[in-house]
């Protein structure tokens, strides 16, 4: 089976992996890592320059944003002001208008604030912004987020750099079914085969920042999330068999001695 | 230059003296930025970069100078 391209905001992106571009122990560990993802996204966030150390390296010195779309986020960010804020400059750095909205209810669990989010959503699609946006893995607030103007939908799985996997299949399931717009697992994930499960719920895609940077080998999970996405897709639009309580025996009993 | 002539800003939070009718342009060439890679705010406005030789600085000002760092 062919499969349709993934689409968000009407461009079009080779791999359904996106990767973030913290927690790395460099710059080129990260450039390594996201090369050998496959990734065409990498999320990114605005902070302030260090104005005492001009020579420190920089992220755009290592991973090229015309070569790799730039994904800004609003991390840090706990009100609709503070995210508009911050997405205004990091429009302002280099003219990005495809976004990552991520506004945070509370410090400890990182877990969005939904009400500000779908307030930001709202207040950013109307400044032309195109907002992905992290999101609860509510389906009630993700038809909500969809009206408001989201061009995508990116529900948590488990708690973010908490690598629990995907703690509600049910959730993702049922927005995979109301919506049309690119569901996209964002945050939460630990190891390939949630990659993989998220992909066979019928995900869109999946974006991973901390199960990648904190491995032990970070290049080398780097490539088994890329696979773990290609598999889970594959295996998604290839329709599993129903399961079932009783054997099926691969081999027939005819001619059997 | 005397010290009674300079002026202070607020530059991402930390205090800095400048020359009087001192341009937000001297001020990003003279801590080496490149252009392409930053965005400034001055009071809370993003200052368009195409217009930071006509800026001026003035007593008090707060600057914030981003960049893109690694994020998830």
């Amino acid at each position: 089976m062919i499969d349709k391209k993934f689409k968000i905001a009407n461009k079009i992106f080779k791999s359904r992996l996106i990767v973030g571009t913290g927690k790395y122990k460099s710059f080129n560990e990260c450039a390594k890592a996201i090369k050998i993802s496959g990734a065409d996204i990498v999320t990114v966030a605005v902070r302030r320059v260090n104005i005492s150390n001009k020579n420190k390296a920089r992220l755009m010195d290592y991973i090229d944003p015309k070569k790799i779309t730039y994904l800004p986020n609003t991390a840090g960010c706990f009100t609709a002001e503070d995210a508009i804020r911050t997405l205004r400059l990091a429009r302002e750095i280099g003219g990005w208008k495809l976004v990552k909205l991520e506004v945070l209810g509370d410090k400890k669990n990182l877990f969005p604030e939904m009400i500000e989010t779908l307030r930001s959503t709202e207040l950013l699609t109307k400044e032309g912004f195109k907002v992905m946006v992290y999101c609860n893995d509510d389906p009630l607030m993700a038809k909500r987020l969809e009206n408001a103007g989201a061009v995508a939908i990116m529900p948590l799985a488990a708690p973010i750099g908490s690598g629990l996997g995907i703690q509600n299949k049910v959730n993702i399931r049922i927005i995979r079914k109301q919506t049309k717009l690119p569901l996209i697992i964002d945050a939460g994930i630990g190891q390939a085969s949630d990659a993989t499960i998220a992909m066979e719920l019928g995900c869109d895609g999946v974006l991973i920042n901390t199960a990648i940077a904190k491995a032990r080998d970070p290049i080398q999970m780097a490539e088994s999330m890329k696979l773990a996405v290609i598999s889970g897709r594959k295996s998604f639009l290839s329709g599993r068999i129903n399961p079932n309580l009783f054997g099926s025996a691969s081999t027939t009993n005819k001619g059997i001695i | 230059m005397n010290i009674k002539n300079k002026i202070k800003i607020i530059v991402n939070g930390k205090q800095m003296q400048i020359t009087p009718k001192f341009s937000l342009k001297s001020l990003i060439i003279k801590l080496k930025m490149p252009l392409n890679k930053i965005a400034i705010e001055l009071n809370k406005e993003i200052i368009d970069k195409r217009k930071i030789s006509k800026t001026q600085l003035k007593k008090g000002d707060k600057i914030e100078i981003v960049h893109f760092i690694g994020g998830g």
